[in-house]
């Protein structure tokens, strides 16, 4: 006997559901569109009440934050660091969990344990030692500084992720390959990597949104340069200065422009967005 | 065929990731271990090694205990809240609809749902901070206080009041975190085969039923991952305390945490000897936490 599919009808759970699903959704909307909608007011509007309208679209607070408050160079700064470290670390991580993954070899364990432990060390520990290390260097308010820091801290769970993966690769197309007389070298960029695609966007996506997002690394590492700063120190910063004399609607124009091209790009990139996150937890 | 190569293979792909990771990872752990048993002051002065005494002036210090019972608090109530709400909506988004056609289907509007929840979760620590600076303010010109004072409410300090400061910065680490774990569990509950739930439902089992003794035991491992990773976020609270708080970590340190103390005593009091002997403490801390749970959490898997 075929089941009867239940009819979606009006019941009291249904409608707790829904009011519960909806609440959330608002509660995470409000705030993004008030910051939004708070960007085209001027100083009295954001110090009136806070549930009005703006009284014009002033799109000049957008043109003040982009320039007077730097917000166009610290993106360009953010976007700058993130592309080099990213493609670092995923250069990098790629090469070091490839070699670990499939080739055996005297302290092969040994190195891929010291990369894996690291996942378990809070970066606070590090801090002071690491500031001095960098300091050493000459590398100190510089975005060389911050992207080589970047990278030897992503690369850890890149590793772990990345070495994973490999391993899950048919060993076949690469013995394959060797035999046809292709190097080493040439079988990792011209074979493995092109197979091991689907993971090295995820973890890809994973180490863009993390590296963007960092804040702590930029104001320890960056603080002595405005001109270098990221986008997290910047928007940070111009709320810490903003006193009420200041430029409010300034800041929540930076504000939009730090939130809203994240929702597009997250938007356009759900599926991979939302794998590459989760992706640890996975395995 | 390259096989003479192949050390020199190894060595050339190894040698660029193990070197930076050990000169900016590796070293700097060993170091603050070092470090922190110095009395290292300034960025000039000579450090000298005086033993334990960095820890023994933390277990006096009430800054550093306050910080600490904060951790306590937020590893109870960060996983629990964070856990509890996303198992819910997960739950309803994915089998709240009921069976239809011979499927579990989610509630009306869940895809909707699914991409709105998860919105917090890309945006910078440091931004969201600086979002909720405008929710929590104390007259009418802040979001919450606005809509109070329009249903002739008192408006509340919600981040001066030493008591509410620090559950109104917990509020927003929730806020931040649901959506990840709506998805997380969501992709959870995909790896549960239908059958289960449509034997359950044929069986008569209502959504209660359905969600407390087929859904939870089933998807066991993937809490103990959520647990895991709230857990581990317990223990940081650095960019949203930073940003968000008044006086940074204040008022009177309601809301500080550690990973803050750390900074604040290493780059504005440069007490680098001190600020490591704290990052040291937390390092204990994560770790006894980390085995604690491995210990806790091991329980018998269920094969489906």
């Amino acid at each position: 006997m075929a089941v009867p599919s239940k009819r979606p009808r009006w019941s009291p759970f249904a409608a707790l559901s829904h009011a519960a699903l909806f609440v959330w959704a608002l509660l995470v909307i409000i705030p993004l569109l008030w910051t939004f909608l708070a960007s085209f007011k001027d100083n009295t509007e954001i110090f009136g009440d806070a549930w009005t309208l703006p009284g014009a679209i002033r799109w000049e607070n957008w043109a003040r934050a982009w320039e007077t408050a730097h917000v166009g160079r610290y993106m360009l700064n953010s976007v700058l660091v993130v592309a080099v470290s990213t493609a670092g670390t995923m250069l990098l991580g790629s090469m070091a969990a490839y070699v670990l993954a499939r080739y055996r070899f005297p302290g092969n364990r040994l190195i891929y344990y010291l990369f894996v432990s690291g996942m378990a060390f809070p970066v606070f520990l590090a801090l002071v030692p690491l500031f001095f290390v960098v300091d050493q260097f000459g590398l100190l308010n510089t975005h060389t500084g911050l992207v080589l820091v970047y990278i030897a801290y992503s690369l850890p769970f890149t590793v772990f992720f990345l070495a994973a993966f490999f391993r899950t690769l048919p060993a076949s197309v690469a013995e394959a390959a060797m035999m046809d007389g292709c190097s080493h070298t040439r079988t990792f960029f011209q074979i493995m990597l092109p197979m091991a695609r689907p993971g090295l966007v995820s973890i890809a996506v994973f180490n863009v949104l993390g590296q963007w997002n960092q804040y702590l690394l930029p104001i320890v590492l960056l603080s002595g340069d405005r001109e270098k700063w990221v986008i997290t120190q910047g928007i940070a910063d111009i709320s810490t200065i903003a006193g009420y004399e200041a430029d409010w609607p300034g800041l929540f124009a930076a504000l939009s422009m730090a939130i809203f091209p994240m929702l597009v790009v997250y938007i356009v990139f759900q599926r991979q967005i939302q794998s590459g996150l989760t992706t640890g937890a996975v395995k | 065929m390259g096989r003479h190569r192949r050390p020199l293979f190894i060595v050339g792909f190894l040698i660029a990731p193990v070197t930076l990771y050990v000169v900016f990872v590796i070293s700097p752990y060993l170091q603050a271990f070092q470090i922190a048993l110095t009395n290292w002051r300034g960025i000039s002065a000579n450090p000298e090694y005086i033993g334990f005494e960095n820890f023994a002036r933390l277990v006096d210090d009430e800054v550093f205990w306050e910080a600490v019972r904060h951790h306590g608090v937020l590893l109870l109530a960060l996983p629990l809240l964070t856990i509890s709400i996303a198992l819910v909506f997960a739950f309803l988004l994915n089998l709240g609809g009921g069976v239809r056609g011979g499927v579990m289907s989610g509630i009306w509007g869940s895809k909707f749902y699914r991409v709105v929840f998860f919105f917090p979760q890309v945006l910078a620590v440091a931004v969201v901070g600086v979002l909720f600076q405008a929710i929590y303010r104390p007259d009418d010109s802040g979001v919450l206080n606005g809509a109070l004072i329009r249903l002739g409410l008192e408006p509340v300090g919600w981040l001066t009041e030493p008591s509410l400061a620090f559950w109104s910065i917990l509020a927003v680490m929730v806020w931040q975190a649901v959506g990840f774990y709506v998805v997380l569990f969501s992709a959870g509950m995909a790896a549960i085969p239908g059958d289960v739930f449509e034997a359950a439902a044929l069986d008569g089992a209502g959504r209660f039923r359905l969600f407390f003794s087929v859904t939870l035991p089933l998807l066991w491992d993937t809490l103990q991952v959520g647990w895991v990773y709230l857990g581990i976020a317990a223990f940081d609270g650095f960019a949203l305390v930073q940003v968000l708080s008044v006086d940074r970590g204040g008022p009177e340190n309601a809301t500080t945490v550690l990973p803050l103390e750390i900074w604040k005593t290493a780059f504005s009091y440069t007490k680098f000897g001190y600020a490591s002997a704290m990052g040291v403490a937390l390092f204990f801390m994560t770790i006894t936490f980390a085995a604690l749970t491995l210990r806790v959490s091991r329980r018998e898997r269920i094969e489906y």
